[in-house]
């Protein structure tokens, strides 16, 4: 499902030095797979995973979705790749504040290649127990809620393949263990693979596959540019 | 749906600057129709009034003047003719009718103007239209101080048949000139929408003889309405009192004359027009400005729109489409602008010179300048659509890690 190859990616420090973010030599994930990537703040890993989702150009390496080279690929290819094949959680949920939740969950929709379809965003919705809040705004929400606004959008378009960085970091103990079981779950549904990003070891501790992500990017082991 | 929710939830989230820039679209847009209605209606409404005359002959002076004078009931006279000079052109093989008047007189404020019963009795003002009286009234009598009101006069003056009043002296209303004769109202025009709904029509021997009036000018007429029994008489006429003649001036044709006026002052619409644009223009540029600095945050929204799969150029569409929207939403109330202002500059112009504009022509400009502004402000939206366009998405949207 996912094959990531001699993945690279590095910034130039404001004291004009170039440093390494990732540098990932090897990394896979295979189709239906639910894997967790422990790895601290400032880690690289939501650059890692912007890389995957091909919102960040990478210096190098490649990325392969489904088999499709998304770093080969034009950046109009890659946003229907994104759209056709990727759900993607956020730590902060990235609601757009302006649109109440069904209409987050439509438009999400609407740029992959089913179109928007209101009936399945109110399913997905309805299945997320937000039934009763589909013409609410994000402001309107707890953040529980809000965390699971975020996860049918992710979701509602049947992805191959969903990130999902630190996706409980805003929620108690109580709201983060419940939105991880359904996460799992949905994702377990719609036969979407998962990878999933946290420091959190309850979070990780949850997980049968999981992975440090310090002992995979070659950039922060200190290895040779 | 895509483009339309996200136009619609841009809109609404920035309700207040799309409300005051489409605003400002609006008055643009309703402030160039109006220039452009008025202007064109109000050549087409001056050149075709001529009060069924074809010509008009006058004291030596300016053509202009003569016709404003004597058609449009405008200006000042530029002298008197001599009766005898009257008589001459009427009896002149040329000429089918000729109607003297005699001005200088008013009635609070409204022109005096001395005539004779046949302009009402066999006069068409316009191809088919004579002069006809309100139910009650008649014509006045040649040698009796009777008068009879233009249906704008007589609404705005309270006149009604059997009314009595003292005419003022001068065109001008000054109400220490009054004049000792009292005149009875006989009968109330029906509106022709000419500058004759404006005058209170008297005997010519009336405004002649007046009290106070020099008795030297008793018999002299301040002009003569010409209708000609062919085009080819006008320019022999013109031929020989303007050209071969030194001491009257014929003013032939009307609507040419007239035409003339427009052409001299056509550079007065030239800046209204210039205003109207410029004002486009910056209401083109408050939407740029508009969209622009609403860019910061919308930037964040974009950037989630396109980490879930939006395309760069549906981005880009989105932006330039919602100028649009704002630009065919301004065109939309500039009509309501466009309405207001016409009726009120229709209303002016109907009540200081009696020329009745047609507000319901419908021009090309009323298609025109709201597409215009349609695409002005879809080209203000290119720039802050580019600024999307570029949106880093990831930096947008999170600190890189």
């Amino acid at each position: 499902m996912l094959a990531v190859t001699d993945l690279k990616k590095s910034f130039v420090a404001p004291d004009g030095e170039r440093v390494d973010i990732v540098n990932v030599a090897q990394f896979a994930l295979a189709a239906g797979e639910q894997m967790a990537l422990r790895g601290e703040s400032g880690s690289g890993k939501t650059t890692f995973l912007n890389m995957i989702a091909g919102i960040l150009a990478a210096d190098s390496g490649r990325v392969a979705i489904d088999g499709a080279d998304m770093t080969a690929l034009s950046e109009a290819k890659r946003d229907r790749l994104r759209a056709e094949k990727l759900g993607y959680i956020f730590q902060t949920f990235n609601l757009l504040q302006g649109y109440t939740v069904i209409e987050n969950v439509v438009l999400g929709m609407s740029f992959g290649p089913r179109g928007a379809d209101k009936a399945h965003a109110k399913h997905v919705l309805e299945r997320m127990g937000l039934g009763h809040r589909l013409d609410h705004f994000p402001r309107q929400l707890s953040t529980g809620q809000q965390q699971r606004v975020a996860v049918a959008r992710a979701l509602a378009n049947r992805p191959k393949l969903v990130l999902a960085d630190e996706p409980t970091g805003n929620l108690d103990r109580k709201h983060s263990s419940e939105a991880l079981v359904l996460i799992r779950e949905v994702c377990r549904e719609h036969g979407a693979a998962l990878l999933l990003v946290s420091h959190d070891e309850l979070v990780l501790g949850q997980f049968e596959k999981r992975q440090d992500f310090g002992e995979i990017n070659l950039a922060m082991k200190g290895a040779p540019r | 749906m895509t483009l339309p929710l996200i136009i619609y939830r841009s809109l609404r989230q920035h309700a207040l600057s799309t409300f005051i820039t489409a605003g400002s679209i609006a008055l643009a847009s309703g402030l160039l129709m109006t220039v452009w209605m008025v202007k064109t209606q109000s050549q087409t409404a001056f050149t075709q009034t001529n009060a069924g005359f074809d010509a008009v002959l006058g004291a030596r002076g300016s053509k202009l003047q003569l016709v404003l004078n004597a058609i449009f009931h405008l200006e000042a006279s530029p002298g008197n003719l001599a009766y005898a000079d009257y008589e001459a052109i009427k009896r002149h093989p040329a000429v089918k009718v000729a109607i003297p008047i005699a001005v200088g007189d008013n009635l609070r404020g409204y022109r005096l103007v001395g005539t004779v019963p046949e302009l009402f009795e066999t006069v068409e003002y316009a191809p088919g239209k004579k002069y006809a009286l309100e139910p009650g009234g008649k014509i006045f009598t040649p040698d009796a101080k009777e008068a009879i009101a233009g249906s704008f006069a007589a609404e705005k003056l309270g006149l009604k048949v059997g009314d009595k009043f003292h005419p003022f002296h001068g065109l001008n209303y000054d109400a220490k000139n009054q004049h000792a004769d009292e005149y009875t109202l006989t009968g109330i025009l029906q509106p022709t929408n000419t500058p004759a709904d404006r005058v209170v029509w008297i005997p010519l021997k009336g405004l002649q003889t007046m009290s106070g009036h020099d008795a030297r000018a008793a018999t002299d007429v301040s002009a003569v309405l010409i209708q000609l029994r062919s085009p080819s008489a006008g320019f022999m006429l013109d031929m020989m009192y303007n050209k071969q003649g030194n001491r009257m001036t014929l003013a032939y044709p009307v609507g040419a004359i007239i035409a003339d006026l427009f052409s001299k002052i056509s550079w007065f619409d030239q800046v209204l027009a210039l205003v109207a644009y410029l004002v486009a223009l910056v209401a083109a540029g408050s939407v740029l400005a508009s969209i622009y600095n609403s860019m910061s945050a919308r930037q964040r929204d974009l950037a989630i729109m396109r980490a879930l799969g939006a395309r760069r150029r549906t981005i880009f569409g989105a932006v330039v489409a919602e100028a649009a929207v704002i630009g065919a939403l301004g065109a939309m109330a500039g009509f309501v602008f466009y309405f207001a202002l016409l009726i009120g500059v229709a209303g002016i112009i109907r009540a200081q010179t009696g020329v009745v504009i047609d507000i319901t022509a419908k021009l090309p400009i009323l298609w025109i300048c709201p597409l215009a502004m349609i695409g002005l402000c879809a080209l203000g939206g290119v720039v802050p659509a580019l600024k999307a366009y570029r949106t880093p998405v990831a930096e947008t949207l999170a600190p890189l890690s």
